[in-house]
């Protein structure tokens, strides 16, 4: 049975993709969002400087509003397991189960439990009290981070388990399963582009305002903030990708090949493609634009190095090509495209001309979304390369789904992807709403006609139309 | 020692469960109440007073699916395909519920948009909740490790029915929390809407308790044969008991009372459901230890429980007692 020409598992595996990219981008804004709030609270409580906290509580809102929205499409992803992929869950939920257990239990629950008085709760429970909230909740958006990148390396680069006779996978050596060999790899690599997410974001939102006004302190603070991050955390991102990069060859050359749009095997020194077009079904990259031996020097740091072509595998158990090579150079080209930006930003600031660069705020201001497309375009080079496997080389995609019908998958698809536009879309033009707003200048109390501040705290409803909370307390 | 964790586990999982229907089940609850309570000023005040605390309470909802594939991966699989629909839309249900907290907060003229959001998903996520129990408690067909039924079975007169009754019991929930934690006219009319509802939620559980025995034997045997009717016969007591302290703390303007007790009803239904199951996880088909996880992951995830969960209820009573007492509708929460 179809729907809308689509089998159950093309369904199945669009729902996955579609919800699991939109939750993504919350917790890797999130993720960054919440340290970023854990060093603006220190930094005000270490300095007493009133710029720290106005930009707390300028970023707190912010922050839970992006916060409500990845929990509420977190969990959507916690049930999605079971829903469309009961057989994967039957199978590899001994394996995959307890880790996201643990990221319940370690992370979830500390989140939840603090966010509350990281929120709303300065003034009952005191500053320390406070700042202790504010570091659970992002050191809990760390460990929660950490479990389910260790849960999907497994799915990549599986160790540590044996398999019973009905296919379940039996955990052998719990170590080896969460320290699996892609797990160190790909976990730096998601926290790094969290936090560079947010910071091209906070870069954008503080060049934005620098535009109107450059003498807006917070606004600077803001903007050079992001831009150290960029300049310092870009290259070692790059740095760390390049290794995550080898780590997949190791272990998953066809992923390689495809991201590489190899079809041959070159033993004598593989090209760099920079541009061309995989087509599967001829095995070859037309109009491909290639840089003769640079693909194995990036790969195997040497001229000559062997590079594997997809046609080593049976067609069976290949990756398609075409979306693991668009979106890799996606975010690679993201990239080299931050850390210009980065090294931009540390001219301007050598030369002493940070906040009085039009052009580098401009480019910022451009940038601000660039982390969020460049994560999900690493998201997608690497999920998509995985296939046909959702356990590599033991549990194949086909073999992973529920027995649940097309039009049911379809439908349920069709919902999400109605309540996702419509809820998120709106979620995030209020975002943007928010970042609209100017940080309050310091040297004037008109803070409660500009938005949301301390006092008003998560409720600037209540400052902007109607008299509860705000405006007393000060 | 390998049943003795299984045990456990499906006393751990039945805890998160529990966990999550009394506490969000409070938070659901003051959702599907909003329409009788009309005034935006009404709204905000009964909002904050769960504001600090809604995301800690739908956790363990994550606790208890994702436990669930941890630990019993078989029932995890079998019972979420059966259960499709319903999961579905309490998941989307529970989205619009969410957002709703932050985004009415965020505009001034669509915000009844999202009360009215807040209302619908709710309700329709304790309609679901519910519908899902029944669904599950009135069975479901399996053949070798998977769920066998179509993708509208779940709906019946029984399911449709447990549904209500869940509906209508958060609500109950919602109400005496809101007379625990409001004062003046919102805690007033709070008050005199959980008159109707208690006398509803009783009859559901009356009607809900005695149609149960008569879906499958084994549920009649439980209730109704000896020795076990003995045991069985505690929980209409202690429910009687829980009935009359609800009615009493409502009509002698108690705070605490109402709400201690409508907890109390949950716990006794939840007990009571307890007994039709053991040691069954999907009635008649899967029992606890046929649907375990191998023992090296019931042990790997236990250990991490037995130390975390007892942390997790200092820390989330540490923050119940940071907001504790009546809410000052001029403080806000901030």
């Amino acid at each position: 049975m179809t729907f809308l020409g689509l089998s159950a598992e093309m369904l199945a595996r669009i729902q996955f993709a579609f919800t699991v990219s939109f939750h993504f981008l919350f917790p890797a804004f999130s993720i960054g969002t919440a340290s970023y709030l854990a060093v603006l609270n220190a930094l005000w409580l270490w300095k007493r400087d009133e710029a720290y906290l106005k930009l707390f509580e300028y970023w707190k809102t912010i922050f839970a509003v992006t916060f409500a929205m990845g929990v509420v499409s977190g969990i959507v992803m916690s049930y999605q397991f079971g829903t469309n992929w009961s057989a994967f869950s039957d199978k590899a939920g001994p394996v995959i189960g307890p880790l996201m257990g643990y990221e319940v239990l370690t992370a979830f629950f500390l989140e939840a439990g603090f966010l509350g008085i990281a929120l709303f709760g300065r003034k009952r429970v005191g500053d320390a009290a406070h700042m202790v909230a504010v570091a659970m909740v992002a050191i809990g958006t760390l460990i929660s981070a950490t479990w389910i990148t260790s849960a999907n390396s497994w799915m990549h680069t599986p160790a540590g388990f044996s398999t019973d006779a009905n296919g379940v996978f039996i955990p052998e050596d719990w170590w080896q399963i969460i320290f699996n060999p892609s797990f160190p790899y790909r976990m730096v690599h998601t926290v790094l582009a969290a936090f560079l997410t947010t910071a091209f974001a906070v870069g954008a939102v503080g060049a934005w305002h620098l535009l109107r006004d450059r003498e807006n302190r917070q606004a600077r603070i803001m903007f050079s903030m992001a831009m150290w991050m960029a300049a310092i955390v870009t290259p070692i991102q790059i740095f760390v990708g390049d290794l995550h990069g080898l780590n997949t060859l190791e272990h998953q050359p066809a992923k390689v090949a495809a991201m590489e749009g190899h079809y041959e095997t070159h033993t004598n020194g593989a090209p760099l493609i920079l541009f061309g077009i995989p087509d599967d079904e001829a095995e070859t990259t037309r109009y491909a634009v290639e840089v003769p031996k640079l693909g194995s020097l990036i790969l195997k740091h040497q001229l000559d190095g062997e590079i594997k072509g997809l046609k080593e595998w049976p067609r069976d158990q290949r990756p398609r090509a075409l979306m693991p090579f668009i979106t890799f150079r996606v975010m690679v080209g993201i990239g080299f495209l931050m850390l210009g930006l980065g090294l931009w930003s540390l001219w301007a600031r050598w030369k002493g001309t940070l906040y009085d660069s039009p052009w580098l705020q401009r480019s910022a201001v451009v940038m601000g979304g660039s982390g969020f497309v460049a994560v999900l375009a690493g998201w997608y080079t690497t999920e998509v390369g995985r296939q046909p496997w959702t356990v590599y080389g033991h549990l194949r995609t086909a073999e992973s789904l529920s027995p649940v019908s097309a039009p049911a998958v379809g439908t349920s698809l069709l919902i999400f992807i109605a309540v996702y536009f419509i809820v998120f879309g709106i979620g995030v033009y209020y975002l943007l709403k928010l970042m609209r707003r100017p940080p309050t200048p310091l040297d004037t109390h008109r803070e409660l006609e500009a938005g949301p501040i301390r006092t008003a705290g998560i409720t600037p409803g209540a400052a902007q139309e109607q008299p509860l909370g705000g405006r007393h307390g000060h | 020692m390998d049943i003795d964790l299984s045990f456990i586990w499906a006393g751990i999982i039945a805890f998160a469960v529990l966990a999550y229907v009394v506490l969000d089940g409070f938070d659901l609850g003051i959702g599907i109440v909003f329409p009788f309570f009309r005034k935006r000023r009404d709204r905000d005040v009964m909002t904050n007073s769960i504001a600090p605390v809604w995301d800690g309470n739908e956790t363990w909802l994550v606790l208890g699916g994702g436990g669930l594939m941890a630990v019993f991966p078989l029932a995890y699989a079998i019972i979420l395909p059966a259960l499709y629909m319903p999961i579905i839309l309490m998941l989307v249900s529970l989205i619009f519920r969410g957002v709703a907290f932050e985004f009415r907060w965020r505009t001034h003229h669509e915000s009844h948009l999202w009360d009215f959001g807040f209302w619908i998903g709710s309700s329709v996520a304790a309609l679901m909740q519910g519908i899902a129990l029944g669904a599950l408690v009135q069975g479901i067909a399996v053949e070798g490790r998977q769920y066998a039924g179509g993708w509208w079975d779940w709906l019946t007169p029984f399911s449709i029915l447990t549904g209500v009754a869940v509906l209508v019991g958060y609500a109950l929930l919602g109400v005496t929390w809101l007379n625990l934690k409001t004062t003046g006219d919102i805690q007033a009319r709070s008050a005199k809407l959980a008159r109707p509802l208690s006398l509803a939620l009783l009859a559901l559980i009356g009607i809900v308790s005695l149609w149960t025995p008569f879906i499958n034997e084994m549920y009649f045997e439980r209730w109704f044969g000896w020795p076990t009717a003995f045991f069985s016969s505690f929980v209409p007591l202690l429910l009687a008991l829980c009935a009359l302290a609800l009615w009493h703390g409502l009509t002698h303007d108690k705070h605490l009372q109402p709400f201690l007790a409508a907890l109390g009803l949950f716990v006794l239904s939840f007990a009571g459901l307890g007994i039709s199951f053991y040691p069954y996880m999907i009635p008649g088909v899967l029992t606890i230890q046929d649907a375990a996880a191998p023992e090296s992951s019931l042990k790997f995830l236990l250990v991490g429980a037995v130390v975390l969960v007892p942390i997790i209820l200092v820390y989330t009573a540490y923050a119940y007692w940071v907001f504790r007492g009546k809410i000052d509708p001029e403080e806000g929460y901030h």
